[in-house]
């Protein structure tokens, strides 16, 4: 989320180290490390597998592999050396404040990990007899339950795999309730701040997307899509609370109106953390929405996933949720895996995501999330996290600029780069510069409805302590920017396990993988 | 509650600071008639005693591969995953990182994911791999939608041995998308007459190899049928330990090479979160979806890692995007990686070759029970066997007997009576000779 389309400087800038060189190029606990394919070789191994049976007659009926297998190996100790050494290039949200704003990068609580290791969850086939597997059916059931009652909906796709997938589902949904109704509309609205898988969903699935321009204090206007809706409008895709930290505080109408017009409302759940416990979607006309299960509900981010996007329907669309579902009955949880089982039940589910169940990993991570915390925990954790992100603001906004004005946020507050104007230090620089601070940057340059945008989300992990250091390292750095202090910036990171790095050649000579030094393959010639 | 730092103290000192008098005057924006009053309808928060013993006692419902004979396959595969392989995804690093959109603090993830497409494209025997996807299934549904960017055709032709769940997931989208699509009938025998289903209009061919049957399948000649007509040949791998011991796909003429990646460093889970392979020509790097990362230098030029490529995304590229993928299975992807660096070549061919014999050893075994027919000539570590009683209820009756011998044809294909008896059986490194004499004895009294 944090790519712009425009302005993006991503050629490093000369500036030279006046640190001494070390031998190893090593500098002390950061250490250099070669990619695996410099190091192992074709006949180590770290893993002891008991000598094949030569009597035993091969039937791989003459495919065997010709070709050499280059894959190189190391012993274990190497491996984990590699590893470990690889890792602590990495920032994380165990190491300190990670206000991507949009991501939501919470704790991650390891009890979430112990139990999606219980053997009961971990070691069991999706397809192994379903009388042996009455336990996860039941965990998949209680997560649904949960997930429908904290939103007020009224059925959940489990399913899908991340949360563009679940807008995939969603927006399937949609699309089959309108052919159910005998009916093929073309369109889709998706106001401009949107994420970009929503334009990227609509546009899968054969819809025209038409944008809604936001409005000044950068909500929706519900004038502006009924303006647009028309009988060939299939739905609208809107992100509430949306991407500029705002609750869209005409949702109630927009919604009506939507209706009105025989659409259906997508809402992109992205920023459900902000109101969970306060305010329900199913109370506000919503039809289907996903949710991030790693946002929301801590699972971990692993580097890029997996997540998980379960979509709760409404009344409207939960007969099209796709198959397999789980079915609570007084017998016991009850898998409805196929066609001819969904026909017995009464539903029509529109086909399916993917093989197997969903991401049961993540529903048992984010149920313990769920138990732990509550009804009345989850309620707390939105109000911790708006209060935090509009601390953040509170402590901000006399020195950095908002867009929006000096008003109440939800869970993530929008800055754009006004206050770096005439100091030659750009959005990008900003954050290069927070990360020698020690801080990841926020998402930068999304959304794209203000210039040069700084998202920030602190989540309701961070505690007051590390608010006010975060506050106060950030005006210090708005003071060096207009004290005039531009190398610093464009110079930065200059402590991070690599400086500035160079996108704009990565993508002209796109080099995806290691090729070998000697004889140069046409890879690494092109 | 623990996961929450601030104090009621902290509280009232930042909504002062802030300005306002109440929590809830930071929510004024939600309409007064839609805000909640009183707690959503679920028990109070609960410490971490009373969590685990809920949640222990759902897991202990389950039957865990691990306690029996276990024979289950069809798409998701048991093997040993090395202890490290946990112990180092679990480092906070890489658990609670973010995608590495900040490349100069994230070289960690960025190397590790050039590593994974590295190796990826080394095994599928193709130019390039992408830093992964869902799964195996939305990775082949992925592949066909490129393949019709690609061709500027519409129709892809699916073959009866591909996975009948990874169909209807190609089928779903297919259908929602308004594409055509030619599915041949399931093919336990293998010998569908797919160059016939190869045309003018062809898109695509979709191959599954080992097939959902088990059958190995010389794709050479529908690559080269498939080229003729300028089509793309898809090869979907569901068993990647094969690639251990079977000539990879890329060197059959492949196109585009789409595999489950879960049998390497990743656990059964229930079906997910598992890992989708994506690997291709170089030539189609650019219609590719998902995230890749490439090398590059820094400000000091020293090797590093960036995702590159981008502008074939959503994120900048919106409703022109090759896909609408943005989380991929990064975490799954590096046990992967860690995985298959500790096999290296040799432990990887030493992997697939006792998988290979342990299935051979079984279907010996198997085939030697009064009534059985071992469906395939040849196979890996996976084959179907036809049974003279139902093949459902012979899985629940050696259930019963606490083995679990496979997965009945007849829950992924309902309804055809000429499935009904046959069960695909996997076999692995995890199966002991115990394990396979358990079965086929079993199998013996289930159906005598």
């Amino acid at each position: 989320m944090t790519m712009n389309r425009e302005g993006r400087p991503t050629t490093p800038d000369e500036v030279g180290s006046t640190a001494p060189d070390t031998f190893t190029g090593n500098r002390a606990l950061r250490i250099e490390e070669p990619v695996i394919f410099d190091v192992g070789t074709a006949e180590a191994t770290g893993v002891d597998l008991p000598e094949p049976d030569g009597a035993v007659k091969s039937r791989l009926g003459g495919l065997e592999r010709s070709e050499p297998l280059d894959l190189p190996g190391l012993a274990e100790p190497e491996a984990m050396r590699h590893y470990v050494r690889l890792s602590q290039k990495n920032y994380a949200i165990d190491m300190g404040l990670y206000p991507l704003g949009s991501c939501t990068m919470k704790h991650n609580p390891r009890l979430n990990e112990k139990m999606a290791r219980l053997p009961g969850f971990a070691d069991v086939h999706p397809l192994q007899p379903v009388s042996t597997v009455p336990g996860a059916l039941e965990l998949i059931a209680e997560c649904a339950r949960w997930l429908c009652v904290s939103t007020g909906m009224e059925a959940v796709a489990m399913s899908p795999k991340a949360g563009a997938h679940g807008e995939l589902c969603g927006m399937m949904a949609i699309k089959a309730a309108h052919a159910a109704h005998g009916e093929n509309r073309s369109i889709v609205l998706v106001p401009e701040s949107a994420h970009g898988t929503n334009p990227a969903t609509a546009a899968l699935l054969g819809y025209k997307v038409v944008a809604i321009p936001a409005r000044e204090d950068g909500t929706v206007d519900p004038a502006a899509v009924i303006e647009r809706l028309s009988d060939d409008v299939a739905g609208i895709m809107l992100t509430n609370p949306n991407t500029c930290g705002l609750f869209e505080r005409d949702i109630v109408e927009i919604a009506k109106a939507v209706h009105e017009a025989g659409a259906y409302f997508y809402c992109d759940g992205a920023n459900l953390n902000a109101i969970l416990g306060k305010a329900r979607p199913g109370d506000l006309g919503v039809d289907c929405m996903h949710i991030n299960l790693h946002k929301t509900f801590s699972t971990p981010h692993g580097g890029g996933g997996p997540g998980a996007g379960p979509v709760v329907l409404s009344e409207r669309l939960k007969a099209f949720a796709p198959l397999p579902y789980v079915k609570m009955t007084a017998a016991g949880p009850e898998l409805i895996e196929t066609p001819a089982d969904a026909e017995a039940d009464g539903t029509k589910p529109f086909g399916r995501m993917t093989a197997f169940h969903g991401q049961m990993g993540m529903f048992v991570r984010a149920m313990t999330y769920m138990l732990s915390h509550g009804a009345d925990g989850l309620r707390q954790a939105s109000e911790d996290a708006v209060l935090n992100a509009n601390y953040v603001r509170a402590g901000l906004q006399d020195v950095m600029s908002l867009p929006f004005g000096e008003r109440p946020y939800m869970h993530e507050v929008l800055f754009d780069d006004s206050f770096l104007d005439d100091t030659g230090v750009s959005t990008l620089d900003f954050a290069k510069a927070m990360i020698d601070e020690g801080f990841h940057p926020m998402t930068m340059y999304f959304p794209l409805v203000v210039h040069g945008a700084m998202l920030i989300e602190p989540t309701e992990s961070e505690s007051k302590a590390s608010l006010d250091l975060f506050v106060a390292t950030l005006r210090d750095l708005v003071m060096r920017a207009k004290r005039g202090e531009v190398d610093r910036f464009k110079g930065a990171p200059w402590y991070a396990p690599r400086r500035r790095l160079d996108e704009t050649a990565a993508a002209r000579h796109p080099v995806l993988k290691w090729t070998p030094p000697e004889p140069q393959t046409a890879d690494a010639a092109e | 509650m623990r996961y929450l730092p601030l104090t009621d103290t902290d509280r009232a000192d930042m909504l002062q600071r802030i300005g306002v008098a109440a929590i809830d005057d930071l929510f004024v924006d939600i309409p007064k008639d839609v805000r909640l009053k009183d707690l959503v309808d679920l028990p109070k928060a609960a410490g971490e005693m009373s969590v685990e013993r809920q949640m222990s006692r759902m897991a202990a419902k389950n039957v865990s591969a691990g306690s029996v004979p276990f024979f289950v396959g069809a798409g998701a595969y048991r093997h040993h995953v090395p202890a490290t392989v946990d112990h180092l995804i679990q480092r906070s690093e890489f658990l609670t990182a973010y995608t590495p959109y900040q490349p100069e603090i994230s070289q960690g993830t960025l190397q590790t994911l050039f590593e994974f497409q590295t190796q990826v494209a080394g095994l599928t025997g193709m130019d390039v791999a992408n830093a992964s996807m869902y799964d195996g299934s939305t990775a082949t549904a992925e592949a066909v939608l490129m393949a019709h960017r690609l061709t500027r055709r519409k129709k892809a032709v699916l073959s009866g041995g591909l996975h009948p769940q990874y169909r209807a997931v190609v089928k779903n989208l297919s259908d929602m998308a308004g594409d055509e699509l030619v599915c041949l009938a399931p093919d336990p025998a293998g010998t569908e007459a797919l160059l016939e289903e190869i045309d003018d209009d062809t898109s695509c061919v979709v191959v599954q190899t080992p097939s959902f049957y088990g059958q190995l399948t010389d794709l050479t000649a529908i690559a080269e049928k498939a080229h003729e007509k300028k089509a793309l040949l898809i090869a979907v791998v569901t068993e990647v330990v094969s690639l251990g011991a079977l000539q990879p796909p890329g060197a059959m003429g492949a196109d585009i090479v789409v595999a489950e990646g879960q049998s390497i460093g990743n656990s059964l889970n229930f079906g997910g979160p598992y890992v989708g392979l994506f690997a291709t020509r170089q030539k189609y790097v650019r219609q590719m979806p998902g995230r890749l990362a490439g090398l590059t230098t820094d400000a000091e030029g020293r090797r590093g890692y960036v995702l590159t490529l981008s502008t074939r995304e959503q994120h900048i590229r919106r409703e022109k995007a090759t896909s609408n993928i943005c989380t991929n299975s990064g975490l799954c992807a590096l046990a992967f990686t860690i995985h298959m660096t500790l096999l290296g070549a040799a432990g990887l061919k030493r992997l697939a070759t006792l998988n290979h014999q342990s299935a051979v050893q079984l279907a010996d075994a198997l085939s030697a029970v009064p009534g059985v027919e071992v469906l395939n000539e040849s196979f890996f570590n996976e084959f179907t066997i036809r049974t003279p009683k139902p093949a459902a209820k012979v899985i629940e009756a050696l259930a019963a007997k606490d083995i679990l011998g496979g997965v009945p044809v007849s829950r992924l294909e309902p309804g055809n009576a000429d499935l009904a008896d046959l069960i695909v059986v996997a076999a692995t490194e995890i199966n002991s000779d115990e394990d396979r004499a358990a079965y086929a004895d079993a199998l013996k009294e289930v159906l005598a």
